[in-house]
């Protein structure tokens, strides 16, 4: 070992579950003054609950959480901050509307019987900020004032002022360009070198090789391993946390025929040229072309989403161009993206699909109903005739097109949202995510159903952080990391190795 | 150049320069300070519910009880000194611990059992309405020495102008208020609850003290609102007051403080008041007009601060974009 340091935080065997669920079990977790630690791991991997159990947001089940050797309960936000844990979030958890001095000392203003000494406290946060982060700013303006960057690090002078020991920074890069990340990591290097402990988590590999010292990787709520960052591998890390080892990933079978010689021939649906958008993704090139099946590969926060949102119009994009069916600029508006035939199941099936309280039909006719306008009601036979035609061609269980969606199973809904998309017969069919949370025969049939839609001609862009799913459907992937599409996968040499060490950027 | 966060502030003030100056030059004997000490005189008590309404609205939310709590405070004053025979010395600090205690329930209600502000004030509204009645439902005029020496000892000031006991207190109230706004920990918790009450939280501020103190604090200026409207009617009624809490909403946000929370000033809620009295004595100056003019105008000058208001912060936002 290359320091034989006591750690200042230790957190061992700690257990934490909600009903139904297990967050974390029996995870260990140790962070050394002076280092960063990056703590990694994919969407349910327990990163968050680890974060809110040290926060004090969360009480544990099980396990000891030790700072400084000292046995400690953490059991509100406020005895963490007491203890010396800060936390910077990615949504600045700053109150916007007070000064940038008060963000820093409010709880601890400077006073004399009980009058708050504004001058003190301005002139003790101009000089925390300039000595301890080196930014020189006008502490009296309000924080809404300054951009998120800068309301960071003011986050961070607010924690380093509690005098905190362990510094959590729970994704601040999510937000910042380039040059602002630059900026953060400067800081957060000069206060490891002045002794702080410092828990990064971030999405982005490039940043977790460039700023931390070790790496601690969660998968499934189970602590997979502690590594130092120079000794691992990008891909074994990323193996280790999708949790597939390298010799396992040989090819499967595949489900997809072999594309037709004719396919580049085939018109294009879509063609985005260096299209990109500040802080969601990066300029990139692609293209859809009928009756193919691309894929989108990458890890968690990889930018997956926000390239579908770039397709579907819900987020405008600020360079490049997008032609739809040849023309160019077509859509600025999801209502457009309908128009010209493009559907989009999102990944948020609960908040951003399915509306609870309707039943089966009316959550199926709803986009077919926007496409006519309000004003045309479909008519009442005809719905009944779309929902049992749907709920037959989808397999829907159970039949009955009258039932509340919300007494649905999670792969029923699903169904139910792609029959909607399905209804308005789209050119384009944009499936994120689309067989999360659903049991294994329901995703065998989705994949099957994305197979059959493209036979008849309908493109698909498949977004899903299973590697296996992607590789079956796909004629074509694209591999995001970091929020770049870094490569394109044609048919010929697809295989789980290929893609993986793509998405891990080796 | 001025601080953007003072543009409501000045507009309002410039406001109502702008409307005592009309009014000077179209009414004779307009332009006196004695009508403007007037506005204090008749508004005092408008002040001070305004005061406490500026906190609770800076913190995120609302307080309709107010005009009903103002009622129920005449009503056991009434009671109790005329009825019962209580001196004042013993009424006056009990409805005022009262009002804080009921606004103290309110602000519990909403903290820990979670519930929109105002659905729980606008529970407190009815119910204190409605006690106003289990006391009498018939007017109960006071003649007790103390309160009609409050009602009619005038202040006098250079020059022949005076003002009444009730606007020492509204502006005693005032100075207050603008201390424990900007130079303790209570009024900065306030602000930042109203900013975004999820990070206060996490910045280990104590939240749930802070909003039950908000509501009361403003049941304690509703109380001192009801003593000073004592004075003013000589009399306790259960109709007295009756939609007082929208004006006292109004007057806060023509002062610039957004519903919304987090930003507002008691300067700006002063100001306010001042411009709701402006607007009636032109109106009763005019002679002919009837009195719901001053609603006409208030609810003209509502929208308007409002649009103003979204206009300044879409302009911050595209400025920061």
């Amino acid at each position: 070992m290359e320091r034989e340091r006591e750690p200042i935080l230790q957190m061992s065997n700690i257990h934490k579950g909600f009903p139904g669920v297990k967050a974390l079990s029996g995870v260990s977790f140790r962070l050394f003054p002076g280092e960063i630690h990056a703590l990694m791991g994919e969407n349910g991997a327990g990163k968050s609950t680890l974060i809110k159990v040290l926060t004090g947001v969360y009480s544990i089940d099980q396990g000891t959480v030790e700072l400084a050797r000292q046995r400690m309960a953490i059991d509100s936000p406020q005895a963490a901050q007491m203890a010396g844990i800060s936390t910077v979030y990615q949504e600045v958890n700053l109150c916007p509307n007070l000064t940038v001095a008060e963000n820093i000392f409010i709880g601890r203003e400077p006073r004399r019987f009980g009058r708050i000494l504004w001058k003190e406290m301005n002139a003790a946060a101009e000089k925390l900020l300039l000595t301890r982060l080196q930014i020189r700013m006008d502490v009296k303006l309000p924080l809404s004032a300054y951009s998120v960057a800068i309301q960071q690090l003011v986050a961070i002078a607010r924690a380093l002022n509690i005098s905190a020991k362990v510094l959590i920074l729970d994704e601040p890069t999510s937000s910042l360009d380039r040059n602002e990340v630059k900026q953060l990591f400067e800081v957060m290097n000069k206060l490891k070198a002045e002794g702080l402990a410092i828990l990064f988590v971030t999405h982005f590999l490039d940043q977790v090789y460039e700023v931390s010292d070790r790496i601690t990787i969660l998968r499934g709520g189970e602590f997979v391993g502690e590594y130092l960052a120079k000794e691992l591998p990008r891909i074994e890390l990323v193996s280790k946390m999708i949790g597939k080892e390298l010799q396992q990933l040989d090819a499967l079978p595949r489900e997809k025929e072999a594309a037709s010689a004719a396919e580049s021939a085939k018109a294009l649906v879509i063609e985005a040229k260096a299209l990109g958008r500040k802080g969601a993704i990066e300029p990139f090139d692609l293209t859809i072309r009928k009756g193919e099946v691309v894929g989108l590969a990458g890890l968690l926060g990889s930018g997956r989403t926000e390239l579908a949102r770039l397709f579907f119009g819900a987020d405008r994009p600020d360079q490049g161009a997008l032609r739809v069916n040849g023309v160019k600029d077509g859509i600025t508006s999801p209502r457009e993206a309908i128009d010209q035939g493009i559907a989009f199941c999102p990944e948020n099936r609960k908040t951003e699909g399915i509306i609870d309280e309707l039943t089966v039909r009316e959550n199926m006719i709803l986009a077919l109903q926007a496409t006519r306008g309000w004003f045309r009601a479909i008519p009442r036979k005809r719905q009944d005739e779309l929902a049992d035609e749907y709920i037959k061609a989808l397999n829907i269980n159970p039949p009955n097109p009258e039932q509340l969606i919300k007494n649905l199973s999670g792969g029923n809904q699903q169904k139910v949202i792609l029959g909607r998309w399905l209804l308005t017969q789209p050119k384009l069919l944009i499936l994120d995510e689309p067989t999360r949370g659903i049991d294994v025969g329901a995703k065998a049939e989705i994949q099957k159903l994305v197979l059959k839609l493209s036979g008849e001609g309908m493109s698909v862009l498949f977004v899903s952080s299973e590697l296996e799913e992607v590789l079956r459907v796909s004629d074509r992937i694209a591999v995001l990391r970091d929020h770049v599409v870094v490569k394109e996968i044609a048919e010929d040499e697809m295989s789980q190795q290929q893609l993986m060490q793509a998405m891990a950027g080796e | 150049m001025l601080k953007r966060q003072y543009i409501p502030i000045v507009v309002t003030a410039a406001l109502l320069a702008f409307m005592f100056a009309a009014g000077s030059f179209r009414y004779t004997g307009f332009f006196s300070l004695q009508v403007l000490l007037n506005l204090l005189i008749d508004n005092a008590f408008l002040l001070i519910v305004a005061v406490g309404m500026t906190f609770v609205i800076v913190s995120g939310g609302i307080d309709l009880s107010v005009g009903s709590v103002i009622a129920l405070t005449t009503m056991i004053s009434a009671s109790l000194v005329q009825q019962q025979g209580w001196p004042p010395a013993v009424v006056i600090p009990l409805v005022l611990v009262l009002g804080a205690a009921f606004g103290w329930l309110m602000g519990a209600i909403i903290h820990y059992f979670k519930i929109q502000p105002f659905i729980v004030t606008l529970a407190g509204m009815f119910l204190a309405r409605g006690l106003c009645y289990v006391i009498s439902i018939n007017t109960i005029t006071i003649d007790h020495p103390f309160y009609t020496s409050m009602a009619q000892t005038k202040i006098k000031l250079p020059g022949g102008f005076f003002i009444s006991i009730s606007v020492v207190i509204a502006l005693v109230v005032v100075a207050a208020a603008i201390y424990l706004a900007h130079y303790t920990r209570f009024g900065r918790n306030t602000y930042a609850l109203g900013g975004s009450e999820s990070s206060a939280l996490l910045m280990g501020l104590p939240v749930a003290r802070t909003k039950i103190l908000v509501y009361t604090f403003s049941g304690l200026c509703s109380a001192l609102a009801g003593v000073v409207f004592t004075f003013y009617m000589l009399s306790g009624y259960g109709l007295h007051a009756v939609g007082l809490e929208l004006d006292a909403i109004a007057a806060v946000v023509i002062g610039g403080t957004l519903l919304t929370g987090g930003v507002g000033y008691i300067l700006g809620t002063f100001f306010g008041v001042l411009i709701q009295g402006v607007i009636q004595t032109i109106i009763s100056f005019e002679g002919t007009l009837s009195s719901w003019w001053t609603k006409i105008v208030i609810g003209l000058l509502l929208l308007l601060f409002i649009v103003l208001q979204r206009l300044l912060s879409a302009r911050r936002q595209m400025q920061k974009a």
